[in-house]
């Protein structure tokens, strides 16, 4: 039945047996699953791994889910992709990305929710549901569909109208609330409360959160079965970030790398920086912001795991860069031009932050490092289109030449 | 004055499995003092000892995050919706 045997509050330490919660009755702090990692680590080993599946199922040793099936659309083992030209322009020699844009939703997301869909499903749900800045949602009404399970999905209602879009055609019922994302979660924290159903990011998060750390392992095993020492990570609920460096961590305490000595920086847009500002003053709480920003994935002014991220920063010795709306694009952009990959918004603010650690000297030019672009760009083209001015001219050669001397 | 206290699945069983608590109280925190009259035990959940709400609970007044206003001295109004929601992972 896997190796996950009970959940467990982080901070009070209290447990409490395999069930749809994630909040500590006691002290409200989150609550976590707790493996046996003896027996874990007994089965676990770098062939067995090697021979699973070309997905991050490979991974399911080390994942809260049971022996049955899984929902699986074919999420992870995404490219890790050397990227010399970005690398030339920002300095580094030794960089690469992680392009989990080509995921079954085209975002990171697909990792969460194919760990909390499968779990739901043993749990005995119908019924899959998720407050959402929109990649999300495409990921559960997708997962929910290949499941034969009944979706519902919130978002902002001012989203970008592709990632409506790229939700609702997988048929799930789509609420467009008029609010912001923090909005939207409060809201769905009451209506989690009432209905009987998963929301994979509520009652179902301790799971859900589990899935991002394929992202970790993904990586370290691309490399060679070895941490980066660097790794360049967007945060919006701090989620991801924190349990990247968790998955390293677990693979060093299973013997499958060496050390883990892995700086973890991360990356906010300065609309919606409310954990880059707690780091920058030096404290531990994380004061909540009313986002304003166009990477609108990362506009969670009320952060979750805001001080987890901040403990992540502090042991990794890493840091946490904002930048602005406008380094957001030229960083889309930049990574488009040298590498040929048009990822999101989150990915603009990612490799306009590398650009800064870069120059910084944050980042030396021979250091391995790894930045994290998590989402497709197609859906957020909106910020882009300006540039998007083709050559008009008719079907003729004359006509073609002429607009090309015009161009210059 | 009389303002509603929702209170989230986690902390119903202190509250008999009361979804939601008529209190009174000019403040927030006087609002909190009260419902901790009714059902003993449920502030030390919300409130750590210096009196600060804890690191994941989320207070809200007909909407607005108290943070964004005087935290636990934010006056009440007749009719006020208090909500104690839990902090949510993103998405």
């Amino acid at each position: 039945m896997g190796f996950a045997t009970a959940l467990r509050c982080r901070e009070c330490g209290r447990e409490y047996p395999k069930e749809p919660i994630n909040i500590c009755e006691w002290c409200f702090g989150p609550l976590e699953v707790v493996y046996d990692h003896d027996r874990m680590a007994s089965v676990v080993t770098r062939e067995r791994i090697e021979s699973g599946p070309p997905t991050m199922w490979r991974y399911r040793d080390l994942l809260p889910v049971g022996d049955g099936p899984v929902i699986d659309l074919h999420c992870g083992l995404t490219p890790l992709i050397k990227a010399d030209n970005l690398g030339r322009e920002l300095g580094l020699q030794n960089l690469y990305l992680k392009n989990d844009c080509v995921n079954p939703t085209y975002s990171f997301k697909d990792r969460v929710v194919t760990v909390a869909a499968t779990v739901a499903k043993e749990l005995g749900f119908d019924t899959l549901a998720c407050a959402s800045t929109g990649n999300l949602a495409g990921a559960v009404a997708a997962h929910a569909a290949k499941a034969g399970m009944q979706a519902y999905v919130f978002m902002p209602a001012d989203l970008e109208r592709v990632k409506i879009v790229g939700a609702a055609v997988y048929g799930p019922t789509v609420i467009a609330v008029d609010g912001s994302y923090d909005e939207v979660n409060r809201l769905c924290s009451e209506v989690a409360d009432s209905f009987g159903w998963a929301f994979v990011n509520i009652n179902i998060r301790p799971y859900y959160a589990e899935g991002s750390k394929t992202l970790g392992y993904e990586v370290a095993e691309q490399l060679g079965w070895r941490a980066p020492d660097h790794a360049v990570v967007p945060v919006a609920s701090g989620s991801l970030y924190v349990k990247i460096w968790k998955g390293l961590n677990e693979f060093r305490d299973l013997g499958l790398i060496d050390q883990v000595q892995t700086k973890m920086h991360m990356a906010q847009p300065l609309g919606c920086s409310p954990v880059v500002t707690a780091y920058a003053a030096g404290v531990m709480d994380v004061r909540p912001v009313k986002p304003n920003t166009i990477a609108k994935s990362l506009a969670i002014g009320n952060p979750a795991d805001g001080y987890y991220a901040l403990k992540v920063i502090k042991e990794s010795e890493g840091s946490a860069t904002a930048v602005s709306d406008e380094e957001v694009i030229e960083g889309i952009k930049l990574l488009a031009e040298t590498e040929g990959i048009f990822a999101e918004t989150a990915a603009g603010v990612v490799v306009s932050a590398l650009r800064r650690l870069a120059h910084s000297g944050a980042i030396g030019p021979k250091e391995l490092t790894v930045a994290y672009v998590t989402g497709n760009g197609l859906k957020t083209q909106e910020v882009v289109e300006e540039d998007a001015r083709p050559l008009l001219v008719k079907p003729t050669l004359d006509s073609f030449k002429e607009a090309l001397d015009r161009r210059g | 004055m009389a303002s509603v206290i929702r209170i989230p699945t986690p902390l119903r069983r202190v509250t008999n499995g009361q979804e939601t608590v008529d209190v009174n109280g000019t403040t927030v925190g006087e609002g909190l003092d009260d419902l901790e009259a009714r059902f003993p035990g449920v502030k030390e959940r919300i409130i750590d000892p210096q009196g600060e709400l804890h690191r994941f609970v989320n207070i809200y007044i007909n909407g607005e995050d108290v943070r964004f206003l005087e935290g636990l001295a934010t006056a009440l109004s007749e009719g006020d919706e208090i909500s104690i929601v839990p902090a949510v992972a993103g998405g």
